[in-house]
């Protein structure tokens, strides 16, 4: 229940940020907190220095320009709460289905992303969003595609200098959904599947059900180029592929690998609106 | 002058509880709101292992940390063993309890094996990391059924093969000759998986010493402050009891978890007298899911008799009850008397037996959880009969008709060593509930569905069950091993002013005593209920009493107020005729006013009385002053309310999602002091007997990790998992207590579980799968499934 003791500093700017987390390696960003001081406060985590960005306007601003840009401190309540991200359906429902009221309040889409954790809902919408995640650190700024982002459990592709600063959504066309099975404990997603279609163009990705955010490219290319229909989605699911599946006391790997084609099946038949 | 004419009766109006206005503007004292002068904090350290030998523990570092008071472990306690107060009756019970920190050896995950007390909790919390532990880890065993096993890792050496104690009841070889001739037999075994108590406030406690005095002040989380306090005394630290005070301040309820004598209790104690100042304890959730008593965890094997017209003819059970790592304050009694006696349920059934073994593993203690005993029990028969119904093919709501206890046959003794049940009539209650979930449209619509390979499956359960409150008859229970008395007290005193104080030895966490309580004492004397205030949860200034658990707290504590407002109410007619002069015969008393006879403009009201006799200048000879009287009441019988649950389900077969669509549940608890608190007791009770059902369960792994450490991994249920549940009564009052009542706060709890579990049962039914073991998770259900189809092809 209580952390270890740490320093704290409330930063006035990104650059201010990155400048301590090069000073002092033990230091961790804290956003919306909610995934960061539970792990603090059961000692699993015991960071010397908070760097708290969570007053860093900058960062709090969804702007739609073509595509949407979503700040990284903007959080779910803040996203759910503008009418620009309604088009990006799958993140939208996503973001819908995080926590409850307190969670959505505090916890921000941009946390979610940097945290990486392998049941979080929001990245499975960004994969098949096509998302571009903006960073900063010691040498100014750079993007990341959302594919080479999700490396592994908790682990993405930013360096430990680096800040999260705002994700991109290139503009919204075609549909898609999001399906979850969440945790009858932690609300997170036993299995939660994204899909989207544009054209001829299909993406899956699931989260929950793997140890980090995955698209289920042979579901994509099961779908490529031909009709999806329901027969076409039926089909193609049993295409999940032999991922790394997730097993623990309460779910099977053999259950989520069903539920993630039970659950793409979903996803899919919404977003191509049968 | 003639009083304001009141609102009465109270009794049985659906008055808003007194008391939530305070709890939900947070204006409550709870225990962590208690702050003392010159309070230090403890921080326990626990064992991390499941079993494991204590080679050494390195305490120097944690002594220099700041703010850091004193370090102890076991070694430094010269204390006795926590008391074993329910045992087994009439067999050996092979006792192990823990010491107030583990001493050579730790049992469980959460054993305390050190404290660190500080200036504050943080600086407590900071030490207790820096002790160093040199712990020895021994294979560990979690599962009864691998715990009796020869070969399994043996926690104490009085317990060969972990066995606690090895008890029946029944009729033995008459059940076996029943077996013998039955036309059916069928074999079943089922697992009541184990519990988490998870109130909403966590356990705590504060203690303070006064050295020139010798007293003790403890504030602890207790359903029961006298027992807490009688125990502490009489069996742990060795001093007589007026030296001890116990309060229980606002409880964020207990589930009976908070009925117990826990180490942290008695260490608080121990380390206040020793550094010379109050030392508090609040537990954290990670400590409550490891150390707080836990609930259930039984392994049950069936042998049902029956015949092909539906008639129970034999029913023998034998039940592993995992006991956990030692022998907690009730452990012994909840799986034997409160357990095997309730076996029969609302049916006649000419032979039960039933043997119960005891058995010790690696986990936290287990003791009473919600029902205690009874929802095992109601579990049991009530899948007895889906399972009887299934195999004969008869529907079981006529399974169970045919089986009824008839309503002439009261009081009636089911020949298995409970108490005869008081009162009952069982079909209306049935009947009801049928009516009110439209059985046989739904059955219709079963088959519809089954017909028409709907993949969303169907399923209707039934449960008619019956459970024992107002735990009490001393000399019955102590017959049961219990080793105490199991009364209980009140106090009524009629001021000056005439305003009205309750005090109850009785101590509500949740069930709205404050207002219940207030309904009966106002009626009987026939003041405002504004006028009357409830005090309870302080040893010093209420008579001596037994808590609140069992549903016990209206059935015998409500009794006691009335009979104390009796006395009242007839010191009051005597002193009403000296008054008015005339004969004691000659008043006649009515809503609180006395009047004579044939002359109704002669009044006194009870303030008027009670300012008389609070400042006697004229009592009638050798009356004392004051309206003031005790009870302590001690019942002649239980009381047994019971009534029939339908739960609707729909299982999803591509996910093995199970989803509860309505919900109709007829109690019949007595006569209803309050229809509101009644239907809030039952809601919370449905919805703690179902989460069973569908989610809880703590798990441990073989060796006795606790894989359910926190709540991101233990499942309670959640209010948005459930529809509106549609409550009605049928009314059979108890003869036992004068207000008729028979108990509501367990009754949901115990009916709930055994209906959803054969309502998916029933659904999954057309698959071939008779039974899968709770909590019924989508995981679980669909694996049946898969087992199920895949037999099947």
């Amino acid at each position: 229940m209580y952390p270890r003791p740490f320093d704290y500093k409330r930063v006035s700017s990104v650059q201010e940020a990155v400048e301590i987390l090069q000073a002092n390696p033990e230091a961790k960003i804290l956003a919306g907190g909610h995934s960061l001081l539970p792990a603090m406060k059961l000692r699993l985590a015991a960071p010397e220095m908070l760097v708290d960005i969570s007053s860093l306007d900058d960062l709090k601003h969804i702007s739609a320009n073509g595509g949407l840009t979503i700040g990284a401190g903007v959080t779910y309540n803040d996203f759910l709460n503008n009418d620009a991200v309604k088009p990006y359906t799958a993140l939208y429902e996503a973001v819908q289905k995080v926590g409850d009221v307190q969670v959505r309040n505090r916890g921000t889409v941009g946390g979610a992303a940097a945290h990486a954790d392998p049941a979080a809902d929001a990245p499975a919408a960004l994969l098949v969003l096509g998302a571009t995640l903006v960073a900063q650190g010691p040498n100014g700024s750079r993007e990341i595609g959302v594919d080479d982002f999700f490396v592994d459990i908790l682990t993405t592709a930013l360096e430990p200098e680096e800040v999260l600063t705002a994700i991109k959504l290139p503009a919204a066309s075609g549909s898609s959904a999001y399906e979850k099975f969440a945790h009858p404990a932690s609300g997170y997603a036993v299995c939660g599947v994204a899909a989207s279609i544009d054209g001829s163009a299909v993406k899956v990705a699931v989260t929950g059900a793997t140890y980090k955010a995955t698209r289920l490219t042979g579901v994509e290319e099961a779908l490529a180029g031909g009709n999806v229909d329901a027969a076409a989605i039926e089909a193609a699911v049993e295409n999940v592929g032999d991922q790394d599946w997730a097993g623990d006391h309460f779910a099977s790997a053999e259950y989520r690998a069903h539920l993630t084609k039970v659950y793409a099946k979903r996803a899919l038949m919404r977003a191509a609106g049968l | 002058m003639v009083a304001v004419e009141q609102q009465q009766p109270y009794i049985g109006r659906a008055m808003k509880r007194k008391e939530d206005p305070r709890f939900i503007t947070g204006r409550g004292n709870y225990m962590d709101d208690i702050v003392l002068a010159n309070m230090t904090h403890a921080a326990i350290v626990r064992s991390p292992y499941a079993h494991a030998t204590i080679r050494g523990i390195d305490t120097s570092a944690a002594e220099q940390m700041p703010g850091v008071v004193g370090v102890f472990t076991g070694e430094d306690i010269d204390l006795p063993p926590l008391p074993y107060a329910w045992q087994a009756a009439g067999v050996e019970n092979n006792i192990n309890t823990p010491y107030t920190l583990a001493k050579g050896e730790a049992h469980w995950v959460g054993d305390p094996v050190a404290v660190v007390v500080a200036e504050t909790l943080e600086q407590a919390r900071d030490a207790s990391d820096m002790i160093e532990l040199d712990l020895v880890e021994l294979p560990g065993v979690s599962d009864a059924e691998k715990a009796v096993q020869p070969g399994a890792p043996q926690l104490h050496e009085n317990a060969p093969n972990n066995i606690v104690f090895s008890w029946n009841c029944g009729k033995k070889e008459e059940t076996e000759q029943g077996l013998r001739d039955a036309e059916i037999v069928i074999r079943q075994k089922l697992r009541n998986q184990r519990m988490i108590a998870t109130p909403m406030e966590n356990r705590g406690a504060i203690a303070q010493y006064a050295a020139g005095t010798e007293e003790f002040t403890f504030w602890l989380s207790s359903q029961a402050p006298h027992v807490h306090r009688l125990v502490m005394a009489a069996f742990i630290l060795g001093v007589p009891e007026q030296n001890i005070r116990v309060i229980a301040p606002d409880l964020g309820g207990g589930f009976g978890a908070k009925i117990f004598m826990y180490q942290e209790y008695v260490l608080v104690g121990w380390l206040a007298r020793k550094l010379g100042r109050p030392v508090k304890w609040i537990e954290t959730r990670s400590e409550a899911n490891a150390a707080t008593a836990q609930g259930r965890d039984h392994i049950t094997e069936l042998e049902i008799g029956a015949t092909r017209d539906g008639k129970v003819t034999a029913l023998r059970v034998h039940t592993l009850a995992n006991l956990g790592a030692y022998l907690s304050t009730a452990s012994g009694g909840i799986p034997t008397t409160l357990y095997g006696r309730m076996l029969a349920g609302v049916y006649k059934i000419p032979a039960i037996y039933c043997e119960v073994q005891g058995v010790f593993t690696n986990t936290a203690m287990v003791d009473a959880y919600r029902g205690a005993g009874r929802p095992e029990a109601a579990y049991v028969i009530e899948r007895v009969m889906d399972l009887v119904a299934n195999e004969i093919g008869m529907d079981p709501a006529e399974v169970r008709r045919r089986n009824f206890i008839q309503p002439d046959e009261f009081p009636y003794d089911t020949g298995i060593g409970m108490l005869p049940y008081d009162s009952g009539d069982y079909e209306p209650a049935l009947d009801k509930a049928l009516q009110m979930i439209g059985y046989d449209e739904l059955r219709a619509e079963q088959k519809r569905r089954r017909e028409s390979g709907d993949g969303r499956l169907l399923g209707i359960g039934l449960s008619s069950y019956v459970e024992v409150c107002g735990i009490a008859p001393t000399k019955y229970i102590t017959s049961e091993g219990w080793g105490a008395g199991l009364f209980e007290s009140a106090n009524v005193k009629v001021h000056l002013s005439g305003k009205v104080v309750v005090t109850t030895g009785s101590m509500p966490h949740g069930q709205g005593h404050e207002t219940t309580f207030a309904q009966v004492a106002a009626d009987k004397l026939g003041v405002p209920i504004e006028d009357i205030q409830l005090k309870f949860g302080d040893t010093l200034g209420t008579p001596f009493g037994y808590g609140t658990y069992g549903s016990r707290s209206l059935t015998v504590g409500g009794e006691a107020i009335v009979r104390s407002t009796n006395k009242i109410v007839d010191k009051a007619r005597r002193l009403a005729a000296h008054m008015l002069e005339v004969d004691v015969e000659d008043i006649e008393w009515s809503n609180g006013k006395a009047t004579v006879k044939g002359s109704p403009d002669q009044v006194k009201t009870i303030q008027e009385i009670a300012l008389a006799a609070a400042v006697p200048v004229n009592l009638p000879d050798g009356m004392e002053p004051f309206l003031d009287e005790t009870t302590y009441y001690d019942p002649p019988n239980c009381t047994f309310p019971f009534g029939t649950h339908v739960a609707v389900v729909e299982v999803d077969t591509t996910t093995g999602n199970s989803e509860l669509i309505r919900y109709v549940a007829v109690d019949d608890v007595g006569n209803i002091v309050n229809p509101l608190v009644v239907a809030g007791q039952l809601q919370g009770g449905i919805v703690q007997g179902l989460g069973q059902a569908m989610v809880e369960g703590a798990v441990y792994d073989d060796n006795g990790q606790l894989i359910t450490s926190t709540l991101m991994e233990y499942a309670v249920p959640h209010a948005d998992q459930f529809p509106m549940f549609e409550l009605d009564h049928t009314v059979t009052p108890s003869p036992v207590n004068e207000l008729g009542v028979k108990g509501a706060g367990e009754a949901g709890t115990i009916a709930s579980t055994p209906a959803y579990v054969n309502a998916v049962c029933d659904a999954l039914s057309p698959l071939g799968i008779h039974h899968t073991d709770m909590p019924l998770t989508a995981p679980r259900l669909w694996a049946a499934i898969q087992n199920a189809t895949g037999d099947q092809a």
